[in-house]
């Protein structure tokens, strides 16, 4: 285990290094633009990235869904400056299919929704009854504009080039859980740089005399919002965890979990620290909306709260109340 | 980073092991936990239980075998409680001594005084209460006034503790209590110590308080001259506040508090079938009791590496409370007379009752609130 927490650890630095050097609200103010941001994905590429999470036979670097949830996390702290993680999924998905990679961004296409700067995409990647499906070239069809305002097209319909049967643990919705995974665990970046700002903010800001911070009725509110931050870290990173042990097939539960609190904390600390910040929050100056509307699109993505607790409830109630606890303790 | 991190733990092979056992045990005693037992689940006190959990080696598991511990885990100990709590099962005449007295006599304790008391724990014939509020002390609880006196060979203890759960059921308590006046109104926090006081002891008054259920749960203590000797002072004289809060981290460990309302979901289950908005609200709630599980793990698993998670542990309370508060809360929403059964119908409105007091015992949402926001720097 500590040889892996170590490659992952050395790995997260990397790329928080880079982000931190390379990325920041301009980044994300021009990919809002419609600029793409070329020099960060040649970074990216450069590091292996993008094909990371494909075996290492298969010319990635055979990362885990726990090391991938975890770098998704250090990705949504800094607002995603660049897609990434659907980029991995795509890449994982056509290994595990048998279908030779292929270099450049991939898009990601879960359930037909838009595909995140899908008209720089060399190919766009989708799965549809067990079996990955690959579209080459970009995707250019544009639909309403996402929160985020960041570029997203459809996939014109049309026959796949390649076609891959799907090994048994990835499952016939891998795409969607693989999608969910990525949104918890980056909506868990996101509300830990959101939180940040806002803690910042508050402790800097002085009305009445003080730091409104000081004032009971923030602290609260801030306390509230650091519980529903820390929850949807644990329950990402739980996810990511299960993925590795059971297949994203079998790792259902935790997934469904992970989206649901992600969900429900994303517009519940969104809320706090806009509430926090007044009205400088509410301008186009500022930074936080930069990372909250990021976060009101990412808790939609992959199926918003009430899709996956469906899914929760209707396998406990299928279940029943003997196999209720029992259940929660395996998982 | 302005928040805290939970690091994911594994509940290691001889831990799982442990969860049959208490499984099989608990179906069988389980038949006969009343609605009104699980609602109260580890308020609820029955000394028989508590011995028969005590003869199978689940009280004191992680002490040395010295005072009859079991020296076993944090983990597996855990397991343990969680499996106690899933159930409802009654286990307040043994909770307090295993989770927080027991565990302060042993890093605090004189040799005496662990040798004493921590077998009869371990063996589930020593109950405890804890003696923090006082009717002018609640969260401002380093306020209270109850004085322990010098006097030859111990002390003379004068004042009243209140709302101290089943304190009239137990046989010791441990008090803070002010053994030397605040140097100043700030410093409050000096000149506090922490005793072992026999609750039978003459000049102590134990007056049942009629709780919101018409229940005798808790209880107002009155001090009149009650002499201690000096063998009962636990730790350091004038050191109470600091080993109190101490003490505090682990009473706020634990998985009782995102537990307590747990039992009703699992009563609720099977007529909940029939109720078409259920699906939704039960996947929410079991997304958050997964999660809550994990997170309570982080903390077990510090305790186990011998850290004091005082801040985690309020961040897993204060969230945790959240959660088995709105437990009745949503359930009844999707109940309905006449469908849903009597036993379940009673135990929601037990809980409905009993929930109120999940944020206000072991520090109210307000206060541990303002742990998490010290933490975060605003304080």
């Amino acid at each position: 285990m500590s040889e892996t927490d170590d490659l992952r650890a050395i790995l997260l630095d990397q790329v928080e290094r880079l982000l931190a050097d390379k990325a920041g609200p301009d980044t994300l103010r021009a990919n809002e633009r419609g600029d793409w941001p070329a020099a960060l994905w040649a970074e990216a590429e450069a590091l292996g990235l993008p094909t990371a999470l494909a075996p290492e036979e298969k010319g990635g670097a055979g990362l885990g869904w726990g090391d991938a949830a975890a770098l998704w996390h250090v990705l949504g702290r800094h607002g995603a400056p660049i897609p990434l993680g659907e980029s991995m999924v795509a890449a994982a998905l056509l290994a595990a299919g048998g279908i030779a990679p292929r270099p450049g961004l991939l898009g990601l296409a879960v359930a037909g929704a838009p595909v995140p700067w899908g008209r720089r995409a060399a190919a766009v990647v989708m799965v549809s009854g067990g079996a990955v499906l690959l579209q080459p070239g970009p995707a250019t069809r544009q639909g309403l504009a996402p929160i985020s305002r960041e570029p997203a097209d459809r996939a014109a319909p049309g026959v796949p080039a390649e076609e891959g049967r799907l090994p048994e643990a990835f499952g016939p919705e891998a795409d969607l859980l693989a999608g969910a995974l990525l949104n918890a665990a980056r909506i868990a970046g996101a509300l830990e740089a959101v939180l940040d700002m806002t803690v910042d903010y508050a402790t800097t800001r002085t009305q009445f005399g003080r730091p409104i911070g000081g004032f009971q009725a923030v602290q609260q509110l801030l306390a509230r919002a650091a519980g529903e931050v820390a929850a949807v870290a644990v329950a990402a990173s739980h996810a990511g965890r299960a993925a590795d042990r059971h297949g994203l097939a079998g790792a259902g539960f935790e997934i469904a979990s992970a989206k649901v609190v992600a969900g429900e904390a994303a517009g519940t600390v969104a809320a706090i620290a806009h509430q926090v910040h007044a009205a400088i929050g509410f301008t186009d100056e500022h930074a936080l909306h930069l990372y909250t509307r990021r976060l009101w699109d990412w808790r939609d993505g992959c199926g918003a709260e009430r899709v996956w607790a469906r899914r929760l409830g209707q396998a406990a109630l299928e279940r029943g109340g003997a196999a209720l606890w029992p259940d929660l303790t395996a998982r | 980073m302005a928040g805290l991190r939970f690091e994911l733990r594994d509940i290691p092979p001889e831990a799982e092991a442990l969860r049959a056992e208490l499984r099989g045990f608990l179906a069988e005693a389980g038949r006969a936990f009343s609605p009104r037992v699980r609602a109260y689940s580890w308020m609820g006190f029955d000394r028989d239980f508590s011995r028969e959990v005590g003869r199978r080696g689940w009280i004191g598991m992680t002490w040395p075998k010295a005072y009859g511990g079991g020296e076993r885990t944090a983990l597996e100990r855990y397991v343990v409680l969680e499996e106690m709590l899933a159930v409802g099962a009654p286990v307040g005449a043994h909770w307090i001594g295993d989770r927080q007295s027991g565990p302060l006599i042993l890093r605090l304790g004189t040799e005496e005084q662990r040798r004493e008391f921590l077998p009869r724990i371990v063996a589930g014939e020593l109950a405890f209460a804890i003696g923090l509020s006082e009717p002018d002390s609640g969260s401002d609880l380093a306020s209270l006034r109850t004085r322990a006196e010098k006097v030859p060979g111990g002390w003379k203890i004068n004042g009243r503790k209140v709302w101290t759960t089943n304190a009239h059921k137990c046989d010791f308590m441990i008090a803070l209590l002010r053994t030397a006046p605040a140097p100043d109104p700030r410093q409050k926090h000096q000149g506090l110590s922490q005793f072992l006081v026999d609750c039978r002891s003459s000049g102590i008054t134990i007056r049942p308080i009629l709780d919101l259920l018409g229940e005798e749960g808790f209880n107002e203590i009155t001090f009149d001259d009650v002499f201690v000797p000096d063998s009962l002072l636990v730790g350091k004289e004038g050191n109470g506040w600091e080993q109190a809060t101490a003490e505090l981290a682990f009473e706020r460990a634990g998985p009782e508090r995102y537990l307590s309302s747990l039992p009703l979901l699992t009563a609720a289950l099977d007529d909940l079938r029939a109720e078409p908005a259920a699906p939704e609200a039960v996947g929410r709630l079991l997304a958050r009791a997964g999660t809550l599980r994990q997170m309570s793990l982080a903390v077990a698993g510090m305790l186990q590496d011998g850290k004091t998670p005082a801040r985690e542990a309020a961040l897993v309370k204060d969230a945790g409370n959240d959660y088995e508060q709105a437990l009745p809360e949503t359930l009844r929403d999707l109940m309905q007379p006449g469908r849903t059964p009597e036993e379940v119908l009673e135990m929601q409105r037990l809980m409905t009752m009993v929930a109120r007091s999940y944020s206000l015992r072991g520090g109210t949402r307000e206060i541990l609130r303002g742990i998490i926001a010290r933490q975060l720097g605003l304080r």
